[in-house]
């Protein structure tokens, strides 16, 4: 049996910040890296870019091809872990391969969640149509079928059910999109905003059917909950995903919404570390535990990890929603929660609102002008005291002129 | 390393560095064909913010030494090179705009394709100090050496 000094379970943002922690500061132990899939690492969202024939599939890479043999890593394709045994410090691949670690990270990612619904296979892939859409394998199964005649149902408004939907819309007969929420982007947005994505994708050519649900599937053709039936040629799973945690689980470790951490991202098990969006964060801006999946996080989260699992000190406790997004020209930024006190701002393009809390920002909502919208963001990560700001000039437009002149000197004449 | 930093005591507000940042990287080599020549009009990537009380400073990628826009980078597009300088490659850039998201100092802007924007210090162009500092009348931008502030 070989012992590797570190083993990271995933191929992901998370995993590949796992082994740039790992690489600041040891250059020498070789790292084994364990992907279910058959790719070398890709940009996850990209996946709506390539079905949409934006982006050729060598520009999906997320980092470039030697990545693995300048860090020094071993990786496995197509190879699924079976279990931990943290007693001996082992993997069991399914194959029945055992290898040893001293260090492992945990970076199982998140899987689409797909509800029971009366008529659905329980295995997706033993149908010619459904899918789900998280994986480059799901857009490559869609771009086989996908032809100008093809009418696509999506259930599911979130971000990826819209991704799946822009992607689409230009190249298919027709795109509806069904949500038991009454809005677009609920869990990302609030009701002003939705309304605003919606009317503008709906201009574009998406149909929606809100306080709707799939009751049951049949080949071709779904049964609403308003007693409609829908044909579709493709049908698309997105109402979420769920974090992977099963092997942490199996091995007695703690689990809440995701695989519970401390700030160095080490779980309750000895030298087992977890990062990414099989984790439970701690959101700042609402004070709670949750599961945040977004993909900056879990590259912060695997570099954090990485470091401390190559005997160095660091920390990673500034986690919050955080997401950036376009669609079909229209772009926008949201960051925190939606709590506090709100503040409205009309802007050409749109509009933004702040969320602000005991003198602190919480939360914003941009749409349409984006423009050093992180300002706004480093706000909520550093938790600043708004009374130290021009509030007025900050609502009007993100800028450094807001801040007190210690501060800016602090920001622009110092190195960060 | 060596980075741009602001004086702002010194800034006159008068948008040189923008004008100078604009031409430089535009490929151009005369003010003239980048500016009234052109379809579409050079971008800078310097930006500088004009307050009350005749306070002005000028805003560019401060090369951080955790660079946050780069760790959020969801494609990979973003990196430091071997001298720390972050640097873009537009080729692989979708414009999702997370690097703007998550920039603390707001030093991204948008190009015309919809690609990101950013300084860097001007080293695939000039090749020697970067272009904005050089013009700047003055000494309001400086190009140097600090020392790390934890």
């Amino acid at each position: 049996m070989k012992t590797y000094e570190y083993i990271i379970i995933g191929n992901s943002a998370a995993a590949i910040g796992g082994v740039e922690g790992i690489r600041t500061m040891d250059q020498e132990n070789e790292i084994l890296m364990i992907t279910s899939e058959p790719w070398q690492t890709y940009s996850r969202p990209l996946i709506s870019y390539w079905l949409q024939g934006k982006v050729k599939r060598e520009r999906m890479q997320y980092r470039d091809p030697s990545f693995y043999e300048k860090n020094k890593c071993e990786i496995r394709y197509g190879t699924m872990v079976e279990k931990i045994n943290k007693k001996n410090k082992t993997l069991q691949f399914k194959s029945g391969e055992i290898v040893g670690y001293q260090q492992l990270l945990v970076a199982t990612g998140s899987a689409p969640f797909v509800p029971p619904i009366k008529g659905l296979p329980n295995k997706l892939k033993e149908t010619k149509n459904i899918f789900t859409f998280t994986k480059l394998e799901d857009v490559i199964g869609i771009k086989d079928i996908l032809t100008e005649k093809s009418k696509i149902v999506i259930l599911g408004a979130g971000l990826i059910g819209l991704k799946a939907a822009e992607s689409m819309v230009n190249q298919s007969k027709s795109v509806t999109v069904v949500d038991l929420a009454n809005r677009v982007l609920p869990s990302v947005l609030e009701e002003k905003a939705s309304v605003i994505v919606q009317k503008h994708l709906e201009e574009q050519g998406i149909n929606f059917l809100l306080e709707t649900s799939i009751d049951e599937i049949n080949s071709m053709k779904v049964n609403l909950s308003n007693e409609d039936k829908l044909s579709y040629d493709i049908l698309i799973i997105a109402v979420g995903t769920k974090p992977q945690c099963e092997l942490v689980k199996d091995a007695g470790g703690e689990i809440g919404f995701g695989i519970e951490t401390d700030i160095y991202q080490k779980t309750s098990l000895e030298n087992i570390y977890a990062a990414g969006d099989c984790t439970q964060s701690f959101d700042i801006s609402s004070e709670a535990n949750r599961n945040l999946a977004i993909l900056p996080n879990a590259f912060l989260q695997g570099e954090v990890a990485g470091i401390n699992m190559a005997k160095g000190k660091a920390k990673y406790n500034q986690a919050f929603p955080l997401n950036s997004v376009g669609f079909m020209g229209l772009y926008i930024l949201s960051a925190g929660t939606y709590i506090g006190e709100e503040y409205e701002v009309k802007t050409q393009e749109g509009y933004k609102k702040l969320f602000i809390k005991d003198h602190r920002l919480k939360g914003y909502i941009i749409i349409g002008d984006s423009m050093r919208g992180g300002i706004y963001t480093d706000l909520i990560r550093q938790e600043t005291d708004l009374s130290t700001i021009d509030l007025e000039l900050l609502m009007n437009s993100p800028q450094i002129m807001a801040f007190n002149q210690s501060s800016r000197k602090e920001k622009l004449s110092q190195s960060h | 390393m060596k980075r741009v930093y602001v004086n702002e005591e010194w800034c006159l507000g008068c948008h040189l560095c923008e004008i100078e940042c604009a031409f430089v990287n535009s490929g151009e080599t005369e003010m003239v064909k980048a500016f009234k020549n052109s379809e579409k009009k050079p971008i800078s990537r310097i930006v500088v913010e004009e307050g009350n009380h005749g306070i002005n400073f000028a805003v560019s990628c401060r090369h951080c030494e955790i660079p946050l826009c780069v760790k959020g980078c969801i494609t990979g597009a973003l990196s430091v090179n071997d001298k720390g300088i972050i640097q873009i490659d537009e080729t692989r850039c979708v414009g999702c705009r997370t690097c703007i998201l998550m920039c603390p100092y707001g030093c991204l802007t948008v190009s015309h394709e919809k690609t990101l924007l950013k300084c860097e210090l001007c080293v695939d162009n000039t090749g020697g100090e970067p272009n904005c500092v050089k013009r700047c009348p003055n000494n309001a931008i400086v190009f140097e050496e600090r020392d790390q502030v934890e």
